[in-house]
């Protein structure tokens, strides 16, 4: 029931916007991030947005994620 | 899409897993609070990726299903008064309650809807000003907020005919009551990435300190999963028990402020009866006094009738961790997602839908 999917503001009337989910268009309604801006992400929960995606960080954990990745090949190379 | 599908990328999994098999020499018992991871790990096979060292325990995340027969009957009693519309998330109407679902009394005429939001709610009540309309507030930190918002918006807009019967619950106080029960032994919490980006993730830092529990907020895809995992090992291998968030791109500290700051306007905090958990303090939503008219308790009179539990359900035990849906002699025999007997069998991140769904993974 916690379920939120990561939408792209396209426009923004007011406390409603317009938002993108893998290209398909929605309504949402900005009454909990009234500081969300077109070209945010927002995690969208039953037709509110309840979060802004922090892109920088969403980077750095990939970021990290690769380099245990790489790690990961280095030590497996080194045993074989 | 974005922000999804890097997440689940299988080379990046392989890297983490290697760690975490690499790091994890204790035992470990870790508890996902949240019906939606339970789903992620099923669903992705994460526990067949884990050492044997690893545990997986489902926890009583699951909105749907801690909502108690009592609480149930009261919405299927609510949906009969003539005049109601009963707006409700589609994953209650199958629930039994004592007697009936409001699918049932649906078929029998009640006027109950499915909506996908309140705003959907709000946009019926305006539709049909000679009637009553409902919304079934059931869910946690992550939904309250959004049916606080629409009693603003009908107050704003001076809608006069939307109420909300609150059933909303508190994910903090009930993993408290979990753990003073000290019927499950727990070595880490994988915390509710949802709750957290409303509530931040400090309200968990009583059950570090306190109880010494290494705790990780999570999201949701597969990586976001595993990545909590081996922040779990690292706290339990190093002797460290703090709150850690794995879930950065959608969890701050602090939370979301405004939706925090809604969600108090409207309703206050009470003691609330969960399935399976009894009566836990200070885990409910109830309106404030300068509310009170859209509080559907208050507007109506419902009658429910006596509550009578489902013989051999054990529900209450598996929200618990006490017990998994295959110590359940119901399940997948008498008990489908077709026909279900108990609510977690309903929702489809209740712990037996989902273990009927993708088998019992990894047991």
């Amino acid at each position: 029931m916690c379920l939120a999917i990561p939408a792209l503001i396209k426009s923004i009337e007011g406390k409603e916007a317009e938002v993108e989910i893998g290209g398909i268009g929605r309504r949402a309604s900005l009454w909990l991030t009234p500081e969300a801006k077109v070209g945010d992400y927002v995690l969208l929960h039953t037709g509110y947005a309840i979060n802004i995606v922090d892109q920088e960080e969403a980077e750095e954990t990939l970021r990290l994620l690769e380099e245990m990745a790489k790690l990961a090949e280095e030590e497996e190379s080194e045993i074989h | 899409m974005k922000f999804i599908d890097e997440y689940r990328r299988s080379e990046l999994a392989q890297g983490v897993v290697h760690r975490i098999h690499r790091n994890s020499t204790k035992s470990a018992r870790l508890m996902e609070f949240c019906g939606g991871h339970t789903v992620t790990i099923l669903k992705h096979g994460i526990r067949q990726l884990l050492p044997p060292t690893i545990e997986m325990l489902s926890g009583p995340g699951c909105p749907v299903c801690v909502t108690d027969n009592a609480d149930l009957d009261k919405a299927i009693a609510l949906a009969q008064i003539p005049g109601v519309i009963l707006t409700t998330f589609g994953d209650m109407l199958k629930v039994p309650g004592s007697r009936s679902s409001l699918q049932k009394v649906k078929a029998d005429g009640a006027d109950v809807r499915i909506v996908y939001s309140t705003m959907d709610a709000l946009q019926i009540a305006r539709g049909n000003p000679d009637k009553r309309v409902v919304f079934l507030g059931i869910g946690f930190e992550t939904t309250a907020p959004t049916i606080a918002a629409s009693v603003l918006q009908a107050e704003q807009e001076g809608i006069s005919n939307y109420y909300a019967l609150s059933l909303h619950k508190l994910c903090p106080p009930v993993i408290k009551a979990l753990l003073d029960s000290g019927e499950v032994r727990l070595d880490g919490l994988i915390c509710p990435g949802h709750v957290s980006a409303i509530i931040g993730s400090r309200p968990w830092e009583f059950i570090a300190r306190d109880y010494g529990l290494p705790c990780v907020v999570s999201g949701f895809e597969p990586l976001d999963v595993l990545q909590c995992v081996d922040m779990l090992v690292a706290q339990i291998e190093n002797g460290r028990s703090e709150v850690e968030i794995a879930y950065r791109r959608g969890v701050r500290p602090e939370g979301n402020r405004q939706a925090l700051e809604i969600m108090e306007q409207v309703f206050e905090t009470c003691p609330a009866q969960w399935r399976g958990m009894g009566l836990v303090a200070h885990s409910g939503l109830r309106f404030k006094a300068e509310f009170e008219r859209f509080d559907a308790e208050i507007a109506f009179e419902i009658n429910p009738g006596p509550v009578v539990e489902p013989k051999g359900c054990i529900c209450g035990d598996i929200l618990r961790g006490v017990n998994t849906p295959q110590d359940c002699q119901l399940f997948a025999k008498v008990c489908t997602p077709e026909s279900p007997v108990g609510p977690c069998m309903v929702s489809s991140e209740g712990s037996c839908a989902a273990y009927y769904l993708y088998g019992a993974a990894g047991e």
